[in-house]
């Protein structure tokens, strides 16, 4: 997808009518486009170089790139500053908030600032405890949960104020979205949370690994009961699993994460695991699209980054398209076979 | 106690019909507690909740009191102390992801919320952040405070 007006890194995109943000992935989900969203591991590193390289190789795959907010409670290079250097070079970042480590005041000046940066996206998110990382004895803060935060976040851009009523001169023009987990427990409970999301501001969803499409259609057919339809774009997370060994690690020790057995034996059963892995993600993406009220994927390829491109090559869910990257227009030679 | 904890949320109906009379009769006190002194009342009534809710709920006294959104489980007992339903991170079995040995709090809540007639419902509500300033005040006086329209 072509806008006309492409960005010039530094310069904002002008908001299209009904849009909240001048962001490119608001604009590609409505405007009808099955979205491809990855995540960006932040380095262990004060080298901007670093996040350039991690991020280049994703491009011409993906309309939005995830700057993660110390994830699994570890310690890595801010997602506000990740998402400021990639904004400089107009990539599309989603800036991760996570309530785990900082309070409402230090939250919504980092909205403030991450929009005065080119941010367009913020995902509100609560974060995993500090008991899962490599400073678990750190203070959890937890002083906002992620719905307190999308209320405050949304109150932050259309009302033009903090929590505590002081007026903003300038409002964040921001694309607000949140994590489901619809494997987690309690299953008839997630679409209903999914509502209280959107009542406080969510406007896209990325899912957690979805690996059990029979959990995410039913999880889609509660979202249409509950008539949620159309009132939010929502992304399936889905990534590559290396090995068989490592998927049932992952379903042990990774909190929320559901792999099904027939997965696992799928891969165990493969001459090449870390390919089938990939296969079936590309299957997933695949199936996925096929699920009524699913607007693009989240890819989340943990160390297996570069993989992404083939994933989303190989699926074909970008019909031709190529997301805007730093040297696109200037590389016309690609030409890409629509599926 | 963890014990008591779960009891509680098992009778999650009778004890959610128990407060409404309580906070009614409390109402009806509304005038002594002004005679003599919200702030003068605050200390002895505040500890009397937290000794009760203490044992009935584990009540952590974050003075914004929702049990009767969240079916009789405190949602301050969430290690991330949610308050608006469990996060991602609940295990295949409903237990915690930070403390494992402990059902999810929310998990529990949901229980509860089945019992008390509209519970369901009422766990739906947006719950704001908490006001830290609350912590270690009576939510039952700031509850009469409120339905006597005294600030």
């Amino acid at each position: 997808m072509r806008f006309e007006d492409e960005p010039v890194p530094g310069y904002p995109l002008p908001i299209l009518p009904g849009h909240t943000s001048p962001g490119r992935l608001e604009r590609v989900l409505r405007a009808g486009a099955f979205a491809v969203t990855t995540e960006l591991a932040p380095p262990d590193s004060a080298d901007p170089d670093e996040v350039y390289a991690r991020a280049r190789v994703f491009d011409g795959y993906v309309d939005a790139i995830n700057a993660t907010d110390g994830s699994g409670a570890n310690c890595h290079m801010s997602s506000l500053a990740v998402c400021a250097l990639l904004t400089r070079i107009g990539y599309a970042p989603v800036m991760q908030i996570s309530c785990r480590d900082k309070n409402r005041i230090a939250i919504q000046g980092d909205v403030l600032g991450g929009a005065a940066m080119g941010v367009c996206n913020m995902l509100c998110l609560t974060g995993d405890g500090v008991q899962a990382g490599d400073h678990p004895q750190a203070k959890p803060v937890f002083d906002l949960d992620c719905v307190s935060l999308l209320e405050i976040a949304r109150t932050l851009r259309d009302e033009h104020k903090f929590q505590s009523g002081r007026k903003i001169s300038f409002a964040p023009r921001v694309f607000l979205g949140a994590a489901e987990n619809p494997s987690a427990l309690p299953h008839e409970w997630r679409a209903r949370r999914l509502a209280k999301k959107i009542a406080a501001g969510a406007q896209f969803i990325q899912t957690q690994y979805c690996y059990d499409l029979g959990i995410l259609r039913a999880f889609m057919r509660q979202v249409e009961d509950l008539g949620l339809e159309g009132k939010v774009f929502i992304l399936a997370g889905v990534g590559p699993l290396r090995s068989a060994k490592t998927a049932d690690w992952m379903r042990k020790n990774v909190p929320g994460m559901h792999v099904p057995d027939a997965l696992i034996e799928r891969l165990a059963g493969a001459k090449d695991q870390a390919r089938e892995g990939r296969e079936i993600c590309v299957e997933l993406i695949q199936q996925a699209r096929e699920i009524p009220g699913i607007h693009g994927v989240h890819v989340m390829a943990y160390r297996q980054e570069e993989s992404v491109a083939e994933i989303v090559d190989r699926s074909g869910v970008l019909r031709g398209r190529v997301p805007w990257y730093p040297a696109r227009d200037a590389n016309q030679s690609i030409n890409r076979t629509t599926t | 106690m963890y014990a008591i904890r779960q009891w509680s949320v098992r009778h999650a109906r009778g004890l959610n019909a128990f407060y409404r009379g309580f906070e009614a009769l409390l109402t009806r006190f509304h005038r002594v507690f002004a005679a003599i002194g919200y702030e003068r009342v605050e200390r002895p009534v505040a500890f009397v909740e937290k000794h009760v809710k203490g044992l009935l709920f584990d009540c952590k006294m974050c003075g914004q009191c929702v049990l009767s959104s969240t079916g009789m489980s405190c949602p301050m007992n969430c290690p991330k102390t949610l308050r608006n339903g469990p996060c991602g991170g609940v295990r295949a079995n409903g237990h915690c992801e930070v403390k494992p040995e402990m059902k999810c709090v929310w998990v529990e809540a949901y229980r509860g919320s089945g019992r008390i007639p509209g519970g369901i419902e009422a766990m739906t509500q947006t719950q704001f952040a908490v006001d830290q300033r609350q912590q270690g005040r009576s939510s039952w006086l700031r509850v009469v405070r409120e339905k006597s329209g005294v600030k």
